[in-house]
């Protein structure tokens, strides 16, 4: 029998640990299988590819608590575990498990980089101790167990002082201070926040070039660094917030093999087996360098690596776990050359962050040690102007107008705007060497930033006639779109692009392959660009589909759409399509060039998706797997000509135009809530007169409930309707009717539907779903559901849908009305795919792609053994002065899921990591809450204080609420702010211990994987 | 704007933009690197004297040129083909930008090419001549020879004042090689491969066989004199150091498709199986078949083509490398190399002691 694997994920994301695990894991998967061994999974995050079931041979949904782990171990009896793979949370759970003894009870072997390794890595005394060893040196810091300890070392060594709580992710809990006064509460929320009560406290090294490494070593003793990256942003942002740029662009030779050496001086002493994050802040003015950091699994930067170089870390870090030496591994890019090689780029690669503000406009924007990213966008292409520019226009986001006289404010306390802030002060005439004197931006960045001020001004010059072949070329090299030119020039875009081919200016396209052309490389990795020639052959294939990405991880948009693209493209190869993927998220498995059968890392958009269609005669394009981002985007290809596969932009029209869809709505007599859509603020005011308030105020084509808002009187509409301006007209006004919200995922053929079952929300109508915990299969009636599907069939009928959909229903005592229908896969398809075990995708595909043998009223109705609760995950750490209260708005980064016999068993997993709820201090019920009294009879700015403060529950919408809620988070609390997921809680609590349940599908329930 | 050309043996052009000033055409033999940092260490290292070197990574002189990284006095290389040349340099070591280090020097260079094409066709058709020209010109000159005679110094200059003596035979040795000796406390004589004889004078404690350009045949006449000084002191070639030594011992060399040039090319240590990472730089190899009665075994291979990259001797105290253990440019993982070669003269040294 072949050695069964444990592999723990890493969860929910979360700002700080998201989608490059679900890459990773998906690696760490396949390494595994591909080795022949017996892989069980456990990660309780439903919307990854790497919970599908089959990535592993047995697929856990369960708790990331020791608990759990535990149950699993105990059933499955694993002879080892892999947790490298899973960010901090899977570590942490590999140094816990290790502690309480319970690998070596069931004599279970930890593959890859040790504990002690793991914990000289994180523990920030051990770190630091290790370093002063190897001689490294590292800012001038303390471990701090005190505020008081915390205040004397920071008058000893002087303001500013960075704080770093241990063992969390995304600097959870840490800052940057100036003063005393801003000290206490960092400190003392720091050190709740790290799970050994400390932080470590270190002088600031603000404007050192932050640079990272990304380095391998094997048992022998082999290192190797596959790539080093150079922040735009000096020392002061979280490297997650910053501008990273691949390779180093300002280090000298002697500066890059110093920082190299020390990595591996540091990985060797770890003896860290697989993949090793080191991270250095180096002194611009002289060769002194601080190693700042020491991440001992993969992580976000070599996910970023990994994509930036084509070298596949995650997955040859799993073959070294398993004993493998990097000179006996392949490069699978060049099939020749070996995996003990450095890559060489001949490009330049750009991250970009993609933050959550333009959901969260009462966020505060200030970037600190604190990582508030929720995902990133990475471009490729031979020249850094032109790379920046196509990371932009991959952010899928329009940025907002800055304010002309305030530019400066973003410079010495950088936002996530600073990077257009100083774009406009160029504009205005500021040099680089001032915006160099305020941020410590090295010259060399700004100097690139200038040459694309210096084309805006010279396209600006422009007109249609006057617009040369060689400006216009320049101006494609250095990445503008013929969106960007066009406005620069005052002229339409469609002038542009035929400007453009009247010169024969095309796109180019280039291989990455890891070694700078040197060997040859037979790769699907390929980029675009304007500068040289292409060398990219179309696909030789009588058949090929694109599959539209959905770009960077952002709230409302998450790693469900790339589960969604990933396995489309599984089941179109099966049909014998040639399959190729355009999308821009480094963190992602779509963009894993093993993936697809070619990659194009690219920005979505209509101009680069046409250049491919041409390029590559693509016959399909995909666009209901890409989230919102792709979908978008259907009406501009379908105008140019672009054959897509499904629906036709009129329908989506017909269900997404809040007119047309009514009106269809009402023609096949379905009941929809009474609502108008308003061109005006005028026509809004008017047409609320008519309605009973609350209303709820929303725009069309929405991303995640972005902009949506409950009103309860014309006061506070007029207020909402205040902060609009021309862009988010039409609004939609709905009357806002009180009621349970459930919710299908649908694969239907224009005829047929195939529903697996119904989800059923937890908290009533007015929470945005992507903040409601649900039930699937639901708990309905059955003419509730009888009536739902009746409503799914005649919309699905009406419009001759063909594809996967996804319907939304309010439920009341007397009627079923019909929400919303978004014409793409949604969030919750790989939930409904995982827990029926029926692959909502594989079916759509095979619809769309015209696979004749496949029948939807063949499919067979799916049985449920289990039951199981999602619910949604929110980042709270990272953005502790919001207000989490559940509303219309969605919030959450991601999603969990669990798995029980009963909806209360499930729910019992969903809550397991919180106490219970009548201990001691543990929970603060708020008066006026009437459901029950407060377990704690401290008021509340005491009981907040105490170390048991666990639990808060306040459903109001007072200010002294919301402050309390906020003010509780801060403190890393628990808080229920919303009756129905409280009582959710409550019913969780009668529940005894559970057995661990694997997704239906799995091997050991008895159905045979292909 | 000048438009200047690229154009190879067998013909294939390629576009670009030219510097100024050129002494149309110019030609010479041409390589690429692969290497992303290093262009000045390159561009002075006296194993490129009369090459035209391509660079594969596409921003080069981001950080322009510094006082510390020179590899010789002067450039050595006979033309540059880049993608991007920064007009600017970006560091606070930086004495002036690599734009204007070459026209200084005089040295032609082409931008705006597509490197990765010429890459792939120096990779697929060899190296070979090329010429850099304002109009599309076959190369007409054959290959360079005997390069060595015109970096090699002219007369010994001693450097450092530590106990050891280690001598250093000059044929284009890059500084950083002497620096590196240097670093380890010793007192250096650089002797020209041309004034060998002085060595037996000098009783060094050790000697080091420097890099070169071209191809190490070009060292014949001088190959018996080679072979007595490492019968008689313990000995570190590096580079063409190292062919030396092989053909010494009377092995031969053969010439590879494009050679090795870049910072990242795998070696495997036979002894150890270890694997490190080193700095490269070569269009010849020794010729593993040929080594039969040379008494020396190789220790040291290339990991992606399993080429010879070490030789160590039988029985005397010889030892060589085909990479760079002083790296500059490229990792520095194998200075331990440098360390063996010190553990070899002093054990030579107990030896002696105890006779």
């Amino acid at each position: 029998m072949s050695k069964k694997i444990l592999i723990i994920g890493s969860g929910p994301i979360l700002i700080g640990q998201a989608a490059e695990f679900d890459y990773s894991g998906t690696q760490g998967c396949l390494a595994l299988k591909e080795e022949g061994f017996n892989v069980v999974l456990v990660n309780n995050n439903p919307a990854t590819i790497m919970t599908d079931t089959t990535m592993a041979d047995t697929v856990y949904c369960e708790p990331l608590t020791v608990n759990s782990i535990e149950a699993i171990i105990k059933k499955e009896q694993p002879d080892a575990l892999l947790a490298g793979l899973g960010g901090q949370t899977a570590l942490n759970l590999a140094v816990e498990l290790d502690k309480q003894g319970i690998l070596s009870k069931y004599n279970i072997e930890l593959l890859g980089t040790s504990v002690t390794s793991i914990q000289k890595g994180e523990d920030r005394e051990l770190f630091r101790e290790l370093m002063s060893e190897l001689s490294q040196p590292v800012p001038e810091s303390e471990v701090i167990e005190t505020v008081q300890g915390a205040k004397d070392f920071a008058r000893k060594v002087g303001y500013p002082v960075i704080s770093r709580p241990a063992y969390t992710l995304g600097g959870r809990g840490g800052g940057i201070v100036d003063y005393e006064s801003e000290l206490e509460e960092l400190i003392h929320n720091g050190l709740k926040a790290s799970p050994i009560g400390q932080v470590i406290l270190e002088k600031s090294i603000a404007g050192f070039k932050e640079v990272e490494y990304e380095v391998m070593r094997d048992h022998n003793g082999t290192c190797i660094s596959v790539c080093n990256m150079e922040n735009f942003d000096p020392v002061g942002v979280h490297t997650g917030d910053s501008i990273v740029v691949a390779p180093s662009q300002t280090l000298t030779d002697q500066e890059y093999q110093m920082l190299r050496t020390a990595a591996f001086t540091i990985i060797s002493e770890l003896e860290v087996v697989g993949g090793c994050n080191v991270q250095f802040a180096l002194d611009p003015n002289s060769n002194q360098y601080y190693v700042i950091e020491v991440n001992p699994r993969v992580s976000r930067s070599s996910a970023l690596a990994s994509k930036a170089t084509g070298y596949p870390i995650a997955k040859m870090a799993t073959k070294l776990a398993l004993g493998f030496t990097l000179d006996e591994l392949k490069n699978p890019l060049t099939g020749t050359t070996y995996a003990s090689f450095e890559p060489a780029l001949d490009y330049v690669v750009v991250k970009f962050p993609r933050w959550p503000f333009d959901k969260f406009s009462e966020a505060d924007r200030k970037l600190g040690t604190k990582m508030k990213a929720t995902g990133e966008v990475m471009a490729i292409d031979r020249t850094l102007e032109g790379a920046f520019q196509k990371a932009l226009a991959s952010l899928d986001q329009s940025i907002p107008e800055l304010d002309p006289t305030q530019l400066k404010t973003h410079l010495t306390q950088p936002t996530d705007l600073r990077y257009f802030a100083i774009l406009d002060l160029l504009r205005q005439g500021e040099t680089i060497e001032q915006i160099h004197k305020e941020t410590a931006i090295d010259l060399f960045f700004l100097s690139i930033l200038q040459n694309l001020v210096k084309i805006e001004n010279k396209l600006k010059a422009c007109t249609t006639e006057t617009l040369s072949e060689e400006l216009l070329q320049l101006a494609k090299v250095y990445g503008f779109t013929d969106a960007s030119i066009a406005k620069l020039v005052q002229t339409s875009e469609s002038t542009i692009t035929q400007k453009r081919l009247g010169y024969h200016l095309y796109p180019s396209y280039k291989m990455v392959d890891t070694c700078a052309a040197e060997f040859e490389a037979a790769t699907n990795y390929v980029y675009a660009t304007y500068s040289g020639v292409n060398e990219i052959d179309p696909l030789p294939s009588a058949k090929k589909a694109l599959i539209v990405g959905a770009g960077p991880i952002r709230i409302g948009q998450g790693v469900e759409f790339d589960y969604s693209a990933v396995k489309a493209i599984e089941t179109l190869k099966e049909l014998g399509w040639s399959t190729i993927m355009i999308n821009n998220n480094p963190e992602t498995v779509s963009t894993d060039y093993e993936t697809a059968d070619r990659l194009y890392f690219e920005p979505i958009t209509k101009e680069i998706i046409e250049a491919i269609v041409e390029h590559e005669q693509i016959d399909q394009v995909y666009t209901q797997f890409g989230g919102q981002t792709a979908i978008n985007l259907a009406a501009q290809l379908e105008e140019a000509g672009i054959p897509l596969a499904g629906v036709s932009v009129d329908t989506i029209a017909q269900l997404e135009d809040r007119e047309q869809f009514y009106s269809m709505l009402k023609s096949l007599d379905i009941p929809h809530i009474p609502g108008a859509v308003c061109h005006t603020f005028d026509e809004a005011m008017f047409a609320a007169s008519s309605y009973t308030y609350p209303l709820l105020c929303r725009p069309s084509y929405v991303i995640g409930g972005q902009g949506m808002v409950k009103v309860n009187n014309e006061h506070e509409l007029k207020g909402a309707l205040a902060g609009t301006d021309a862009r988010h007209y039409p609004i939609v006004l709905d009357e806002f009717i009180t009621g349970q919200e459930a919710e299908v995922d649908l694969v239907a053929d224009g005829e047929h539907i195939f529903i697996p079952e119904i989800m059923e929300h937890v908290e009533p109508a007015g929470i945005h779903s992507g903040d409601s915990m649900a039930i699937f299969p639901s708990t309905l009636d059955e003419d509730v559901k009888a009536t739902i599907k009746e409503y799914a069939s005649k919309i699905v009928q009406h419009t001759d849908y063909k594809g996967i959909m996804n319907i939304q229903f309010l439920l009341t005592e007397d009627a079923v009305y019909v929400l919303e229908v978004n014409p793409r896969a949604s969030r919750t398809v790989p939930i409904v795919s995982k827990v029926s075990n029926r692959s909502l995708i594989d079916l759509a595909t095979r619809v769309l792609a015209g696979d004749v043998s496949s029948h939807l009223n063949q499919v067979q109705p799916p049985e449920f053994e289990h039951v199981a609760v999602k619910y949604p995950l929110f980042s709270a750490h990272a953005l502790p002065e919001l207000d989490h209260k559940l509303n219309a708005n969605m919030k959450s980064t991601g999603e969990g899921m669990c798995l029980g016999g009963t909806v209360q068993e499930a729910l019992a997993k969903v809550f397991e990591h919180l106490p219970h709820f009548y201990e001691e201090h543990v929970s603060f019920v708020e008066e006026g809450y009437s459901h029950m009294e407060s377990p704690s009879q401290l008021p509340f700015s005491e009981w907040i204080q105490t170390d048991q403060a666990s639990i808060y529950v306040n459903d109001q919408q007072t200010t002294e609420a919301m402050e309390r809620r906020i003010q509780a988070l801060k403190y890393g609390v628990t808080v229920f702010s919303q009756k129905e997921t409280f009582e959710a809680y409550l019913a969780s609590l009668h529940v005894s211990p559970y057995l661990p349940a694997p997704l239906p599908g799995s091997l050991n329930e008895g159905v045979k994987l292909g | 704007m000048q438009q200047g050309y690229l154009t190879l043996q067998d013909g294939q052009q390629f576009q670009g933009e030219a510097s100024e000033d050129w002494a149309d055409p110019i030609e010479g033999e041409i390589v690429f690197f692969t290497g992303m940092t290093g262009y000045q260490e390159v561009l002075t290292d006296p194993s490129y004297q009369g090459q035209i070197v391509v660079f594969t990574y596409p921003l080069i002189g981001n950080y322009g040129i510094n006082e510390d990284d020179f590899e010789s006095e002067h450039p050595q290389v006979k033309g540059v083909v880049m993608l991007h040349c920064a007009e600017t340099a970006s560091h606070y070591k930086a004495t002036t930008s690599l734009k204007d280090y070459l026209h200084d020097k005089g040295v032609p260079f082409l931008t705006n090419v597509d490197t990765r094409e010429v890459t792939k066709a120096i990779r697929t058709g060899g190296t070979r001549q090329a010429a850099l020209a304002s109009t599309p010109k076959k190369p007409t000159s054959t290959q360079m020879t005997n390069q060595i005679y015109q970096v090699k110094g002219t007369k010994l200059t001693t450097h450092g004042d530590g106990a050891d003596h280690i001598v250093l035979i000059d044929f284009g040795s890059k500084h950083s090689i002497l620096h590196h000796l240097l670093e380890k406390g010793v007192r250096v004589t650089v002797v020209p491969f041309t004034e060998l004889h002085a060595i037996d004078e000098l009783k060094p404690d050790g000697v080091v066989l420097s890099n070169g350009p071209g191809d190490p045949k070009d060292v014949a006449p001088y190959l018996s004199k080679i072979k007595h000084v490492l019968k008689s002191f313990p000995s570190l070639g590096i580079c063409l150091g190292h062919q030396v030594i092989a053909l010494a011992f009377g092995g031969e060399t053969k010439k590879l498709s494009f050679g090795h040039r870049g910072a990242n090319h795998p070696v495997k240590d036979l002894e150890t199986g270890s694997v490190f990472l080193t700095s490269q730089n070569h269009n010849y190899v020794v010729d593993e078949e040929s080594l039969a009665d040379t008494g020396l075994h190789p220790y040291l291979i290339h990991v992606n083509d399993q080429s010879l990259e070490g030789l160590k001797h039988d029985k005397l105290p010889v030892l060589s490398a085909q990479f760079h253990p002083e790296a500059n440019p490229g990792p520095e993982d194998a200075y331990w190399l440098f360390e063996d070669f010190f553990k070899q003269i002093t054990a030579t040294k107990g030896e002696k002691a105890y006779v």
